[in-house]
């Protein structure tokens, strides 16, 4: 490795780095080499962000279709960690379930999340549930391997300190497994956030009739590159605030356990 | 490792009953909702040899093969190399980062609107995303390698005199291939969900066109023989990898004795 560079000449790095990111961006569009249509300049992105806040396209304002991308988000989101960590912590913990569910959850695991999609559609239809189960599909996963990874790495003296002690089963599980399973768990829900987030915006892109995926649809479908790229702005800045929200609780939660470095 | 197998196979073949019955056997679930297993068969035969949304089933396999394979080589070959740059400069990290944590959060499914507005419907666009999807994972996990490198490893070549290229191609590179292996999985990983998800949205041919068309016709069937195709494209690439990654770090027996 190279050595340290100093931290004033990092941050002069960094913004030359994005200006000129950023300079490229402006430049080409102002250019006229690439048609205004396809290439809007960083300005016009913002000016159609901020138009879309308070103008309705494609029925809602852009806040509006946030907020139905994001309550769908959160069904799926809970009912997954609801469903996959007392599943995975019970795989953990009991050897024969791990064995039945296993080989079944292993054959589903390298089904993309997206093919769900027309069973989806089929079973739920294209307004609520469908991208619900879009979004369970994507961040079911994670929690259950995480989950199934805390309860299967407890330190084992502590297990056999509470057996020696005679604690009875679902006592060791609430008392001793869950709590030290802790950690992995909300590694676990950061991943399967992610992966959540990004189902649903392929979700809304295919079957939806609001949400920032389908206001982009709507935007591909009118030529509008710019309501497309300030979809996108706001999808990023919302996955960015999720992702930065879990890695809050995963670090008080660390820290609490003495376990930061 | 016996008994794993053994109720491995109890449970799928139960699976497998239980299917049967709930569908042909006391058509407790509707075949419009979920088809019974002589469905699904005919429904392969159906797309297998006269063909359904726009081609045969080998034509279809063969396009969204060629292109996460495609997108992924070429993404691999552009992430690895600015990661390893990115790990051993200071500066181009400085220079880069900032631009990838502006990038990065943005979903790769959610560029393919913006594909399909610059490529249109053809392979450019889906190329476009598989590329953007896997190329994010192949830097990061690269770079991450790099710098997970031992210390006194790269001190003992420098006081060696090691030339740079050599450095590069015996040093730098082996010592992050644990983690650009890491990297290039969930790059495939990746590829695939963009794929199937930009054939939803539009596309000519390919398995995610099939799921589309399926979908459209209400064909339960089709539905169920695309997501196996999906799913067995996805277990046979990843294998693939696997493959390569043992041979690429057979030097490596630490690894390989921890991966058992």
């Amino acid at each position: 490795m190279q050595k340290q560079i100093s931290f004033t000449q990092s941050l002069l790095l960094g913004f030359l780095g994005l200006g000129s990111f950023i300079g490229l961006w402006h430049g080409l569009a102002i250019s006229g080499m690439i048609s205004n249509v396809f290439l809007p300049s960083p300005v016009e992105v913002y000016d159609r962000f901020t138009t879309l806040l308070d103008r309705r396209f494609a029925g809602a304002t852009l806040q509006g279709h946030l907020f139905a991308s994001f309550q769908r988000f959160a069904y799926g989101f809970i009912l997954a960690a609801l469903v996959g960590i007392p599943l995975g912590l019970l795989m953990g913990w009991y050897q024969l379930l791990d064995e039945i569910v296993s080989p079944l959850f292993d054959a589903l695991r390298f089904v993309a999340p997206i093919a769900w999609v027309p069973f989806a559609a089929l079973w739920f239809g294209t307004g609520i549930g469908g991208p619900i189960m879009i979004i369970f599909a994507g961040a079911f996963p994670p929690c259950v391997i995480n989950a199934y990874r805390g309860a299967k790495f407890v330190d084992p003296r502590l297990i056999e300190a509470a057996n020696m002690l005679g604690t009875p089963s679902h006592r060791v599980i609430r008392e001793v497994l869950l709590p030290s399973s802790v950690p992995s768990i909300i590694s676990g829900l950061r991943v399967s956030a992610g992966l959540g987030w990004q189902s649903l915006v392929g979700a809304e892109l295919i079957v939806a009739s609001a949400g920032v995926g389908y206001m982009m649809v709507q935007g591909q479908a009118n030529i509008s590159t710019t309501t497309v790229m300030a979809g996108m702005v706001a999808i990023g800045l919302v996955g960015l605030a999720l992702d930065s929200a879990l890695r809050l609780a995963e670090r008080i939660i660390q820290r609490r356990r003495g376990l930061e470095n | 490792m016996q008994r794993r197998v053994t109720i491995g196979l109890i449970t799928i073949l139960v699976v497998c009953v239980i299917w049967y019955a709930m569908t042909t056997g006391f058509g407790i679930i509707p075949s419009g909702r979920f088809p019974a297993p002589a469905e699904t068969w005919s429904a392969f035969i159906h797309v297998s040899v006269r063909g359904y949304g726009g081609g045969d089933l080998s034509l279809h396999v063969y396009n969204s093969l060629r292109l996460v394979v495609l997108g992924f080589l070429f993404a691999v070959a552009t992430g690895v190399p600015l990661g390893l740059l990115m790990g051993w400069s200071r500066k181009a990290e400085a220079l880069i980062n900032p631009i990838f944590l502006i990038i990065r959060p943005i979903p790769p499914l959610a560029w393919i609107p913006l594909a399909i507005l610059w490529l249109g419907l053809g392979d450019a666009a889906k190329m476009m995303v598989i590329w953007f999807s896997a190329f994010v994972p192949s830097v990061i996990n690269t770079y991450a390698g790099v710098r997970n490198i031992d210390r006194p490893v790269i001190e003992a070549a420098y006081m060696l005199g090691v030339p740079k290229m050599r450095f590069v191609g015996e040093v730098l590179i082996p010592g992050a291939s644990p983690m650009i292996f890491t990297g290039l999985r969930l790059s495939l990983q990746a590829s695939w969900t963009t794929l199937v998800a930009a054939e939803l949205v539009g596309a000519f041919y390919g398995i995610g066109r099939v799921l589309n068309v399926a979908q459209q016709d209400l064909y339960p069937g089709m539905i169920l023989v695309g997501m196996i195709a999906v799913a067995i494209l996805g277990w046979g690439t990843t294998r693939l990898l696997g493959v390569a990654e043992t041979y690429a770090l057979r030097w490596n027996t630490a690894a390989l004795a921890a991966k058992g």
